[in-house]
């Protein structure tokens, strides 16, 4: 065991020539030494003047520019929303995802929405009642949006575009998860499409903009802005137009349809055909 | 003339005449009255496959006022019509006609839900009606062929509706022609060439609607009239079966006559269809086309889902594997063509031959008029509830992703339980359905055996407890009956021998006072209670010993 231990081979071979070895380890220790002392005060000054530099600019945004909007947001954030998306908006691995450039429309979505805060890990965060209040809702948007920028919330109408426009949009990017007319639709392990029955003009402009859960960003180069009133006229004008036919069912077609014929179809016309052998 | 001497018997009145006159001329005297006087059975499961024909009617009303509007073209044309949201939108002139029919034409809206509601009830009321012949073995020797005959209309039908389907060129519509062209070409080796000779080229083309309507609107109903009409001059020729019971045999018919009360109860159910389709059409709306847009095959909707009598296609497609066969050379065996043609041939070979296979399977070659009860029967049922429980899980498996969105489930989790639950459940659907027919006989046996339980409960001098049965007929000297069980239904209640008042008549509302017909009873001497309080309490309640609960009691023949 101890000739194959390379820790008590050393001995052995100091034994050879012990007065040299000592010296040159003594010589190489003392160098160290001055080396080590100097790299640290290099360091320290290198240190020092950088903080003198930097820091002091810093410190100086930080007080002025926090508005209380965004000093209240922080306060939410950090009772709310740090766990899952870190001290400073870097988010958590396996818990949340970054918030740096995401923008107030993400946090108007999420938030509004009530998907934020989440009550526990799953396949897609479920719309919810809101939790804060809309003026907490601004001051997170104020606190994530001085934190890193990103996509801020469209003003003006937002139902200015063309219908049959928003309408061939609508089909073309939007329903093959959300459905014809935005009933919504199963996605896989879990996840889905939303319907869009209550959603507000505002949400579908910041979901279009920021693509929160499983949808993709339709960005200003994707769908102009324009183009994104267009949308969101078409979804709102539909929603709220009458079934010209009857009850609507569901609108989501032969599903729905196929139970109505089996149920209420063939199930009265079986009342009937019992009503008549009654009579036999 | 007038003062022509009338023969006896001769028609006085001037309808009568006109009749004579008539009848002189073309002799139809005989065959109708033979056909006035023809007997139909008066079970209600008798009517089922009259709601299909009617059904039928009411569709091929509704679509001639829909050929007056539709515009089978897959011209391109901006729609300008009355819907705000597509004005503007560049559109098969099929689908502008379709929505102009819905929109601009008086009734159209109507006149297309109706059509497309009774669409879907003739579907269901075949399927039904099949269910009636299969279970009760009406397709026995000699109805074999009417059973074929049968299976055709249903396929006949299922094509109607597909290519009606297609008509309004959609994007729902689209959807589901793609998907036929896709399962055209899985098809090997002649797949490529059947998609070109339907599509006149690759898809989409600019045939497949004009193409489409004429087979919807010419072909397909043309022939299924024809199959209609033999498919009841068989009926007709062959007589109808009807479900054993007194008076009951191989070589009559106990019923009613054409003339007039089938005639009345036919026009009443004609009348009833038409009311309930209606009442679909005008308040629940079917197929807003509006909603979906025009086709683009760029476009597709989740949610994209056949009528109902496909869904099971959809179904198998969406829960079988992906399992290409890649053969050398580029060939490729698509798994779309295992779901839908494979799938589909066999369950509807099997389907037309089951009358030949359980002839081969029992080597029973006899003619029977008589039907069977499915308790009866059990083989033939348990394989029946197995094949519709295969056929309701695809069905419910093609609307998965709507049960998952609706429900809350996750669509991968619906797609396994497709998958598990179409092998498992059938064989499981098989044994229940065994166990319950077995049951149900053992039921009807022990009735025959011991008589009806009575409720009434004696105690013995001895302590013992019974409780007192009332034999149906002659017993032995063990009170056992003796009647032989004969696959008819076995009185199980009292008040169906006539052990208690008869119910009052009326289905609504009652039509006769409830103390006339207790009067009525009691004149009859057949009222249980009357009966109760002047006899004698035996030692024994035993049957054998004289201890029936009812001296008024008749047995009585037992209505179905």
């Amino acid at each position: 065991m101890s000739t194959t231990n390379p820790q008590s081979d050393a001995p052995t071979d100091a034994t050879g020539r012990p007065v040299d070895r000592a010296r040159v380890r003594r010589r190489s220790k003392q160098r160290r030494r001055i080396a080590n002392v100097a790299g640290l005060m290099a360091s320290l000054v290198l240190t020092g003047s950088l903080y003198s530099v930097l820091a002091p600019a810093q410190a100086a945004d930080d007080t002025t520019s926090e508005s209380a909007a965004e000093a209240a947001g922080r306060e939410l954030y950090e009772r709310s929303c740090i766990t899952c998306h870190g001290e400073n908006l870097e988010g958590e691995v396996n818990r949340g995802p970054s918030l740096i450039g995401v923008g107030e429309a993400s946090v108007y979505f999420q938030v509004h929405t009530g998907r934020m805060p989440l009550v526990r890990q799953e396949a897609q965060a479920p719309d919810k009642p809101t939790i804060f209040s809309d003026e907490e809702i601004d001051q997170l948007m104020a606190y994530v949006q001085a934190n890193g920028g990103g996509p801020t919330l469209p003003s003006g109408n937002l139902r200015d575009g063309d219908l049959a426009e928003g309408g061939e949009l609508f089909r073309l990017n939007c329903a093959s998860c959300h459905n014809f007319v935005g009933e919504g639709g199963a996605l896989s392990s879990g996840k889905l499409a939303p319907s869009l029955k209550d959603t507000t003009d505002l949400e579908l402009y910041t979901a279009m903009l920021t693509g929160p859960e499983n949808m993709p960003v339709f960005g200003d180069n994707q769908l102009t802005p324009e183009e994104k009133r267009s949308v969101i006229n078409y979804i709102q004008t539909v929603k709220f137009q009458a079934d010209p036919g009857g009850a609507g069912i569901g609108r989501i077609g032969p599903v729905a349809e196929g139970l109505v014929i089996w149920v209420v179809g063939i199930g009265a016309l079986m009342f009937g055909i019992f009503w008549m052998g009654s009579k036999a | 003339m007038a003062a022509t001497a009338t023969a006896p018997g001769a028609p006085t009145s001037r309808l009568g005449k006109a009749a004579t006159e008539f009848d002189d001329r073309l002799i139809v005297a005989g065959p109708v009255r033979r056909t006035l006087n023809k007997v139909f059975p008066d079970h209600w499961s008798f009517l089922l496959g009259e709601i299909a024909l009617y059904a039928f009617i009411i569709a091929l009303l509704s679509g001639t006022y829909l050929t007056f509007f539709f515009d089978a073209s897959m011209t391109e044309v901006p729609y300008e019509g009355e819907y705000d949201p597509l004005r503007g939108t560049e559109m098969s002139a099929a689908y502008a006609s379709a929505l102009d029919l819905s929109f601009d034409v008086r009734g159209g809206l109507f006149m297309r839900q109706m059509h497309h509601w009774a669409a879907l009830l003739f579907v269901a009321a075949i399927v039904v009606h099949l269910l009636r012949i299969f279970f009760t073995g009406a397709f026995r020797r000699p109805r074999e062929s009417n059973w074929l005959i049968g299976v055709v209309m249903l396929v006949l039908s299922l094509l109607m509706g597909v290519t009606g389907y297609t008509l309004p060129d959609d994007l729902l519509s689209g959807t589901g022609l793609r998907i036929i062209s896709a399962i055209l070409l899985s098809i090997p080796v002649i797949g490529t060439w059947a998609h070109f000779a339907i599509f006149n080229g690759d898809f989409v083309g600019t045939e497949i609607i004009g193409r489409f309507y004429i087979a919807h609107v010419l072909i397909f109903p043309a022939i299924l009239l024809g199959l209609i009409a033999v498919h009841l001059l068989i009926l007709v020729k062959q007589k109808h079966t009807q479900f054993p019971g007194p008076g009951r045999t191989e070589h009559n018919v106990v019923g009613n006559r054409l003339f007039p009360t089938f005639a009345g109860k036919a026009t009443g159910l004609l009348l009833v269809c038409f009311g309930v389709v209606s009442a679909l059409a005008g308040l629940v709306q079917i197929n807003p086309i509006w909603l979906w847009g025009p086709y683009n095959p760029a476009q597709v909707s989740a949610a994209s889902q056949p009528d109902w009598y496909i869904g099971f296609l959809d179904g198998s497609t969406r829960i079988f594997p992906a399992w290409d066969i890649n053969l050398p050379g580029d060939y490729t065996i698509p798994a779309l063509f295992w779901p839908t043609v494979v799938v589909a041939g066999a369950m509807f070979t099997v389907l037309a031959l089951y009358p030949m296979i359980e002839r081969k399977v029992t080597g029973d070659t006899a003619s029977h008029h008589l039907l069977q009860r499915p308790r009866d029967v059990p083989v033939r049922t348990s394989l029946g509830v197995m094949a519709l429980t295969f056929y309701f899980w695809l069905m419910l498996a093609g609307g998965n992703d709507v049960i998952a969105d609706k429900f809350d489930i996750s669509l991968n989790a619906m797609t396994w339980i497709g998958r598990i639950g179409v092998i498992v459940l059938p064989p499981i659907a098989y044994t229940l359905t065994y166990r319950i027919c077995l049951g149900l006989q053992q039921h009807d046996r022990e009735v025959l055996e011991h008589g009806i339980e009575t409720g009434v409960i004696r105690r013995l001098p001895h302590g013992e407890f019974i409780e007192v049965h009332q034999p149906l007929g002659p017993v032995d000297e063990h009170g056992h009956g003796q009647l032989a069980y004969g696959g008819a239904p076995v009185p199980k209640r009292m008040n169906h021998v006539g052990g208690a008042r008869r119910a009052i008549r009326g289905f609504f509302t009652p039509i006769e006072s409830p103390a006339a017909v207790e009067l009525e009873q009691q004149r009859d001497g057949r009222e249980l209670a009357a009966g109760e309080t002047t006899r004698e309490l035996t030692g024994s309640g035993r049957p054998s010993d004289g201890g029936r609960p009812s001296d008024g009691g008749r047995p009585q023949d037992a209505r179905d």
